[in-house]
């Protein structure tokens, strides 16, 4: 119910994004009676509300949904599961008891401050965005300088335009998809601008969202400083070599009010550190087993929050999966534990979840470090999968069957991404 | 429960605003600037029967030097005894324990170690001991590298020795000038905010300012213009001293290394700077710099990466886990040094006329101090001060909700259910507080930003910004394009009613 705070639960879900709604529904699935979801806007459904931009539920619902759409469904089926769903507080702590039962300290000016009992706590909140310090573009300090996360609520959310003229830094998605909703909003949008020889977004993000609206990508290109002492005036761009060291030389001014920075997006795990959980340094996030339980017994993560997710289908099965294993251990349900561990190789950044168990079928989701075409995926000496292309910006996701690693005799195993056909591209696939 | 941080409930009063768009008028006294510096001689006049006027540039205080400052109360060794800036200094240092007791703005005596890093810097590091005991520095002591890696176990073990001084101290400037220009406002003094003092004409009676609100007249004008003070000197052709901008670039690091040291960190200093520091700062971040570079732009708040060479380089020699992938954010300010290397304190020959210019650092330090001292020339300039039967020494702040223990913040939120909603997540500000800051004076979002955090932390402002817009919007009834981040040209957004047209062919 909406709005509804008791004192006891079987399972405490922190955010109410995409992520915490899904495994809200998962421990609802799995049977946990009492679910709770504590959120800390105004209103639940995360980052998706201020998506209005269509695109969200391709593999899930087999339609195209807006951001709002995709969050009011899920809303619907979290109500209509009969999960409590508490927004406008915040999570200021959590303490784990002796017998392993968790209290949740919820801060909120409705109902002050308040301590939840929880058998199985899920981390959901999300990421944020990397800013102007984490890549220190030297410079002024004018206003104008924000990041695409923030300059999308403003329009989306606000009615209102961060500026006119306007450079874009960085070519993750939510960069791509801003440069297309400022044109539309009749913005010039300059250009945008990647260090990298290739983007961080996805493809149909470049071809829908820049190509379509003649928005030039200049790649190996980055911003080297910021002038403008009330307000932004321009920026220098400069091209890097191939081990991104600017070349100032070929630097050029481009005249700009705004510069919105799209350069990545971190995990947020201040409350994860709080409870000492351990994280992975590539992902930023906790480290998880098969079950997505982090370090801690009884606390399991999933969606942003775990590593950062192309689309928000992906972070569905996953949350709906955690919030499975949530649900089950809040009833007392063990599984054996994981005896595998997975350790990324060759070409891969990280790979989650971090161990593995025979007893079941698993998705594992990695990232590539640079792009590979044609190339192949091989897990130990199991399993092997030709890819016709990698990209860092495009998750991989490959499923394990239970009878492979039932085969497998070793603790640790080891996936790597090698070329098939012996050639190496750097191209941006 | 409640201890004395906690009394405000910033519901219940509503504070003397800064008047807008009022004509000038006639004074005894007008401050030329809104500094630290104007700020604290604002506050000790006000303790008087005078009619006095501070006049501000900016859309708020501290928006200058103050607000980019190492945020650092000397000790007061460092100075030479014999010039004007030497005895300010220790001066200074002494009463900031009261101020601080009637304004709650942050501060802490944290102890300061100025560290040698070869055997022939010893001798230097014992004359600066001396240099400090002859003008009355308290607790200097010698530290031997046993002692400093016990106390300070993360700087480098190649320091061969350290000179300790208790009595330094950290703190947040701009919340000092806030404090004190409202105390002042508190007790009688006006400001006047988007009032850059255009010309000045000798009167009869004094002198007239001219300012975009009209003709200030008054019989004192007290020049802290800052890095514009030689410019404000020349508005009455006297050329006697010219103000050289030396630029210092500090770095911020993550929260995350919050206890990396406990103490300031200093190098030996040099003729031109007291080098680049290891910084507690009272928030409990780690800050690293200044650089100190000559510019000749007044506005040249430039960050280089050449600074941030200097200033990392540096301080892994004192501290060596440092790196620059830390930095969470980088800003620069601009030291008002004059020519002459010293502070300019004192009457000119135009009546009336008092320059408190060049106050470069210790300034923040002597600030409380030159404000007595301004006192002492005015009086002898034949102004009389009679003191207030009805002055209020005493400003309560806002409480600092992150900072109290959870069952304080309990009672907090029970008192007024805003403290139950966290604005900004990563520094943990409440609505409460950020309506306290307009109360207390803010009236843009880096007015939020340097009275609550909101917007200091790791995302930099990516999700409270819009937040904080809301309620400046509301409660200075303007409509959110037109809050600014610092006043004059700095908006933030444009309404989406008039967007420019896009060039018809492309951008391409």
């Amino acid at each position: 119910m909406l709005g509804r705070l008791e004192k006891d639960y079987d399972v405490v879900v922190v955010g109410g994004g995409p992520a915490g709604m899904g495994a809200a529904l998962g421990a609802r699935e799995a049977g946990a009676e009492k679910v709770l979801i504590l959120d800390r806007e105004p209103d639940p459904g995360g980052i998706l509300l201020q998506c209005i931009h269509s695109g969200f539920g391709l593999h899930y619902f087999k339609e195209e949904l807006s951001g709002p759409e995709y969050a009011e469904r899920f809303l619907a089926k979290v109500v209509d599961r009969d999960v409590d769903v508490v927004a406008d507080c915040y999570v200021s702590g959590i303490a784990v008891d002796s017998d392993g039962s968790k209290r949740v300290r919820v801060m909120s000016a409705k109902d002050g401050v308040r301590t939840v009992q929880a058998r199985s706590v899920v981390l959901c909140m999300g990421c944020r965005e990397r800013t102007r310090g984490a890549i220190r573009i030297p410079g002024g300090r004018p206003s104008g300088v924000l990041t695409a996360g923030l300059a999308q609520k403003l329009v989306n959310m606000k009615g209102q335009l961060p500026g006119r003229r306007v450079v874009i830094l960085g070519s993750g998605d939510i960069g791509l998809i801003m440069a297309r909703r400022l044109r539309l909003e009749g913005c010039e949008v300059m250009g945008v601008y990647e260090i990298l020889p290739y983007t961080n977004g996805l493809t149909r993000n470049v071809v829908q969202c820049l190509d379509d609206f003649g928005v030039p990508l200049h790649l190996s290109t980055t911003v080297t400083y910021i002038h403008g002492r009330d307000r932004l005036e321009k920026v220098t761009v400069s091209p890097v070599d191939e081990r991104l060291r600017p070349d100032l030389k070929r630097s050029k001014d481009i005249p700009c009010d705004t510069l919105l920075l799209s350069i990545g997006l971190i995990p947020e795990n201040e409350l994860s550190q709080s409870l000492g959980i351990q994280l992975d340094a590539a992902t930023a996030g906790p480290q998880v087993s098969s079950t997505m339980e982090t370090s801690m017994p009884g606390v399991f993560a999933c969606g942003n929050v775990l590593h950062v997710h192309d689309l928000v289908d992906f972070v569905t099965n996953e949350s709906l999966l955690a919030g499975r294993f949530a649900g089950e251990k809040a009833q007392g349900i063990r599984r054996p534990a994981d005896n595998i561990r997975t350790v990324p190789g060759d070409n891969v950044g990280y790979v989650v979840p971090h161990r593995l168990s025979p007893e079941r079928e698993h998705t594992l989701y990695m990232r590539c470090k640079k792009a590979m075409k044609p190339c192949r995926i091989r897990v130990g000496n199991l399993l092997e999968k030709k890819l016709r292309f990698v990209v860092p910006a495009e998750m991989i996701m490959l499923k394990i069957k239970p009878d492979i690693l039932e085969k497998f005799q070793g603790d640790s195993l080891r996936v790597d991404i090698v070329p098939d056909g012996g050639k190496e591209s750097n191209g941006n696939g | 429960m409640p201890n004395s941080k906690m009394k405000t409930n910033p519901k219940t009063k509503t504070r003397p605003q800064p008047a807008v768009g009022q004509p000038g008028g006639r004074f005894d006294v007008a401050i030329i600037g809104g500094g630290v510096v104007g700020c604290a001689i604002a506050r000790a006049l006000s303790r008087f029967r005078l009619k006095t006027v501070l006049l501000e540039r900016n859309e708020e205080v501290a928006f200058g030097a103050t607000k980019t400052n190492s945020g650092i109360v000397h000790a007061g060794h460092n100075a030479p005894a014999n010039t004007v800036k030497g005895p300010l200094e220790v001066r200074g240092n002494k009463l900031f324990d009261e101020l601080h007791k009637d304004l709650h703005f942050g501060f802490r005596r944290c102890g300061e170690l100025v560290v040698a890093m070869e055997e022939a810097q010893i001798p230097d590091l014992e004359k600066l001991k001396r240099q400090g005991e002859e003008k009355g520095v308290a607790g200097l002591e010698m530290w031997a590298p046993e002692r400093i890696q016990r106390e300070e176990p993360n700087l480098s073990t190649k320091i061969v020795m350290a000179l300790l001084a208790p009595t330094a101290g950290v703190i947040n400037p701009y919340e000092f000038a806030f404090a004190l220009i409202e105390n002042a406002m508190a007790n009688g003094v006006e400001l006047r905010v988007n009032c850059p003092v255009a010309g000045i004409e000798q009167a009869a009676q004094g002198l007239r300012l001219k300012t975009p609100q009209g003709v200030f007249e008054t019989r004192f004008a007290l020049n802290c213009a800052g890095v514009f003070a030689d410019e404000i000197a020349h508005m009455l052709g006297m050329k006697d001293f010219r103000i050289i901008p030396r630029k210092g670039e500090e770095y911020m690091l993550d929260k995350r290394l919050q206890g990396l040291v406990r103490r300031l960190i200093f190098p030996l200093p040099t003729k031109t700077s007291k080098g680049i520091l290891v910084i507690p700062t009272f928030d409990g971040t780690i800050m690293v710099g200044p650089t100190a570079e000559t510019t000749e732009d007044r506005y040249d708040w430039d960050t280089t990466p050449f600074g941030a060479e200097k200033v990392f380089s540096f301080v892994r020699q004192l501290c060596p886990s440092i790196t620059e992938r830390d930095t969470i954010t980088e800003f620069a300010g601009l030291r008002p040094a004059s020519d002459t290397d010293d502070f300019i304190i004192g009457p000119t020959r135009v009546k009336g006329f008092i320059n408190v210019a060049g106050i470069q650092s210790p300034g923040l330090t002597a600030a409380p101090a030159i404000a007595e001292r301004v006192c002492d020339i005015l009086r002898d300039e034949g102004l009389s001060f009679e003191e207030k039967d009805d002055f209020e020494a005493h400003t309560p702040g806002t409480p600092h909700f992150a900072a109290l223990s959870p069952e304080e913040q309990e009672f907090l939120i029970k008192q007024d259910p805003r403290y139950g909603r966290v604005v900004c997540r990563c520094e943990l500000v409440t609505e409460a507080e950020v309506h306290g800051a307009v109360d207390h004076g803010a009236r843009t979002l880096d007015g939020i930003k340097f009275r609550t955090r909101a917007g200091m932390g790791r995302c930099q402002g990516g999700f409270c910004t819009t937040r904080c817009m809301d309620i400046l919007s509301k409660r200075l009834d303007k409509p959110f394009h037109e809050i600014t981040k610092r006043g004059g040209g700095s908006w933030i957004s444009v309404p989406m009613e008039a967007p420019v047209p896009a060039k018809p062919e492309g951008v391409r």
